[in-house]
């Protein structure tokens, strides 16, 4: 744990970073009191991008409520659209065909790396270098394209169905898929020899802002941030859900705890989701993609449902309590990017603010997923 | 040289006109390089290959309203961008482009340019300073440190440089280097210095105008990751076009004299046709190199950038204009 630092004088200054400032993508604020260029402490303050996701959740029906899911991280949206349609199917009682679960699983990955891949890329933007990014948006851009062919947007996909999937894939997918992934497991190997292996940021990166094993359990940190100080937590390993069990995949876990470890955890991802996906295509079943007996109109049995799915920011949980009628009775969304960003108030007392910067960065938020 | 009027006036515009065009063009080249460095096309829109973009882009800066902030001291605030310019252009006052393309030759014309670019550190202090501003305060405090920092290390070098030649003088400096490229400075073997460290000094002079120039990966002053703007933070319209324009400019003024220093000037590495236009590819290759780094690198720390000088650049700096001293005693 990172204790408050002796400051050599009272001659401290509020920084007001935010709501509008290049580092916090996003309308967030952060209220630093400085000792020069040391930040000795500091305040997130949230709420400039509320919506109401969860109260909107509890006047919508089920169905309605379906589109607001790929709102919150609009990054990595599929991942949440997964949590809602699991809990409710879980409620309901529905039967999804294996068909459109290993779908569900090989399109979240992809989008997993499409996340990753833009939240490293800006990361590396954040340290100044720009270039990373613009290469990493080549390779997101091509998920984007074969996403779009099958789910119909690009960001703020509404891809799933109580019960199965808005649409089939077809073989131009699984043909881009295939291409894809030789071609990524190449640009990786690209980005660690421009970025992973450059002297400069791993300078600025090895040893930059320990995070210890109880400030992330304290804070109920999960993601690369936790897999980053040797937390051995992944949802999709430690609860399982959908056809997880049935692939073939490591949870990348360095013990570091500091930056470089929460950026290493992120590319090695992105390599375990390619083996996801190709061990999909392979296994990929035929049959229907909608269950037969899904019901239009969705009420669920009175009850509490709480269902969790590894999203790309961490650990996303959505639990619902039904009253019996066609809306919840109450929704709550627990986002992965709210906890991550809790600790950073703690952790990052007596950093430089360079390297509060480049600790924030590490973190990985996406801040409409904070105050949905 | 007589100085008549007609010989000044024509000198002024020449040298305005040379900055002025080099420091609209190298933004032009920076984007077209970043584009083609990031796999995109860069400005294409505006002329060929998108030639007319500096100059609109500078009709715009010029149209915007100079905003001056509240609570600012005005006279600084002014004084500041007009400061990041000016040395720029008073340093090829001195710079020869040839043997006879030079504006006014001195024979201390080594510590003029010298005189000048170390103002360049105080327009950025000025700028962070008058603002009112807690990252433009921040910026010009670290610019501050920055340039105390690199300016000593580049002067021991240059020291290097001096007395290898025994001359201020530009020119000569130049005229000693004549010859294939096995005579440059930068190569120790054919040359005065018979220092096999000379690539190492030059290395250091070049790390040094990076950093005095405020570019990647030491654009600490304007890490818009931290600073938002750094110390321009306050500055629109024109105010920003010239922090903009003065930063290129400082790399042309950096890159010369790197030019002349180490790679010959306007020596031909191959002994034929000596002239301004050598001079100018290598002045450009150097600048190219410096927009290539600005795209590959991220930025470097403060106290990275420091520990960088002090106790890198200055100890390795000082050991070798001791060898070259020694060296210079036995040969």
């Amino acid at each position: 744990m990172s204790k408050p630092i002796q400051l050599p004088s009272d001659e401290t200054f509020v920084l007001n970073v935010g709501p509008q400032h290049p580092a916090t993508h996003g309308v967030l604020r952060i209220k630093m009191r400085m000792d020069g260029e040391y930040v000795s402490e500091a305040e997130t303050v949230i709420g400039y991008i509320h919506r109401m996701h969860e109260k909107m959740g509890e006047l919508k029906t089920y169905q309605q409520f379906l589109m607001n899911l790929s709102r919150l991280d609009y990054l990595g949206a599929l991942g949440y659209c997964h949590g809602h349609v699991l809990v409710v199917e879980k409620a309901g009682g529905i039967q999804v065909p294996e068909r459109a679960e290993y779908i569900r699983v090989i399109t979240v990955e992809l989008n997993r790396i499409a996340s990753h891949l833009f939240g490293v890329g800006s990361y590396i933007m954040d340290l100044g270098g720009f270039s990373p990014l613009m290469y990493m948006l080549q390779d997101r851009e091509y998920i984007l394209d074969m996403l779009e062919a099958v789910t119909g947007a690009r960001l703020t996909y509404c891809y799933y169905r109580f019960g199965g999937l808005y649409n089939d894939i077809d073989d131009t997918f699984i043909a881009r898929a295939r291409a894809f992934i030789p071609r990524c497991r190449e640009s990786l190997k690209k980005y660690h020899k421009l970025v992973t292996e450059n002297i400069i940021f791993r300078k600025r990166l090895e040893g930059n802002a320990y995070l210890s094993q109880e400030i992330c359990r304290k804070y109920g940190a999960t993601s690369a941030v936790a897999r980053g100080s040797g937390i051995n937590y992944d949802v999709r390993k430690n609860e399982p859900y959908s056809v997880y069990p049935e692939f073939d995949f490591d949870v990348p876990v360095f013990t570091e705890g500091d930056s470089m470890a929460r950026y290493k955890v992120k590319m090695a991802e992105i390599e375990q989701s390619l083996r996801i996906i190709e061990q999909g295509l392979d296994k990929l079943p035929g049959g229907p993609i909608m269950a037969e007996k899904a019901p239009k109109n969705i009420k669920l049995p009175v009850g509490d449902y709480y269902q969790a799915v590894e999203a790309a920011k961490g650990s996303f949980g959505i639990r619902l309590v039904s009253d019996g009628s066609k809306n919840p009775y109450r929704l709550k969304l627990r986002s992965p990017s709210y906890s991550n960003m809790s600790l950073f108030d703690e952790a990052c007392r007596g950093l430089m603010i360079m390297d509060a910067m480049a600790f924030f960065g590490s973190l990985d938020l996406v801040v409409p997923e904070i105050d949905r | 040289m007589s100085l008549t009027l007609f010989n000044v006036l024509a000198a002024v515009i020449i040298i305005v006109a040379f900055v002025a065009l080099n420091a609209a063009y190298l933004v032009w080249a920076e984007r077209r390089g970043a584009g083609r460095i990031q796999r995109r096309p860069g400005p294409n829109i505006n002329g060929p290959f998108g030639l007319f973009q500096p100059p609109l882009d500078g009709l715009k800066l010029m149209a915007k309203q100079l905003l001056i902030p509240n609570n600012t001291d005005k006279a600084v605030f002014i004084t500041a961008p007009v400061l990041a310019m000016f040395p720029a252009i008073m340093s090829f006052v001195t710079i020869p482009f040839s043997d006879i393309l030079v504006a006014h030759n001195i024979n201390i014309g080594l510590l003029c340019v010298f005189a000048f670019a170390s103002m360049g550190g105080m327009s950025l202090f000025f700028a962070g300073w008058s603002s009112r501003n807690k990252y433009a305060m921040m910026a010009a405090v670290r610019a501050v440190s920055q340039s105390v920092a690199y300016e000593i290390p580049m002067l021991i070098t240059v020291i290097t440089v001096v007395m290898i030649s025994g001359s201020l003088d530009l020119r000569e400096i130049v005229r000693q280097q004549s010859g294939n490229f096995l005579h440059w400075n930068i190569f120790p073997l054919l040359g005065n210095s018979h220092n096999l460290l000379m690539p190492f000094s030059f290395l250091i002079f070049f790390i040094c105008s990076l950093a005095e120039t405020n570019r990647a990966p030491f654009d600490l002053g304007e890490a818009e990751s931290e600073l938002v703007a750094g110390y321009h933070i306050e500055y629109g319209s024109m105010g920003f076009g010239l922090f903009f324009m003065g930063e290129y400019a400082n790399i042309v003024v950096g890159a010369s004299l790197a030019t002349l220093l180490f790679l010959g000037g306007w020596a031909c590495p191959f002994g034929l046709f000596p002239g301004v236009w050598w001079f100018l590819i290598k002045v450009y290759a150097l600048i190219a190199t410096v927009i290539w780094i600005r795209w590959t690198f991220p930025r470097t720390t403060i106290y990275s950038l420091l520990n960088l000088s002090w106790k890198v650049l200055i100890p390795l700096s000082l050991f070798n204009l001791l060898l070259t001293a020694g060296l210079l005693k036995v040969f």
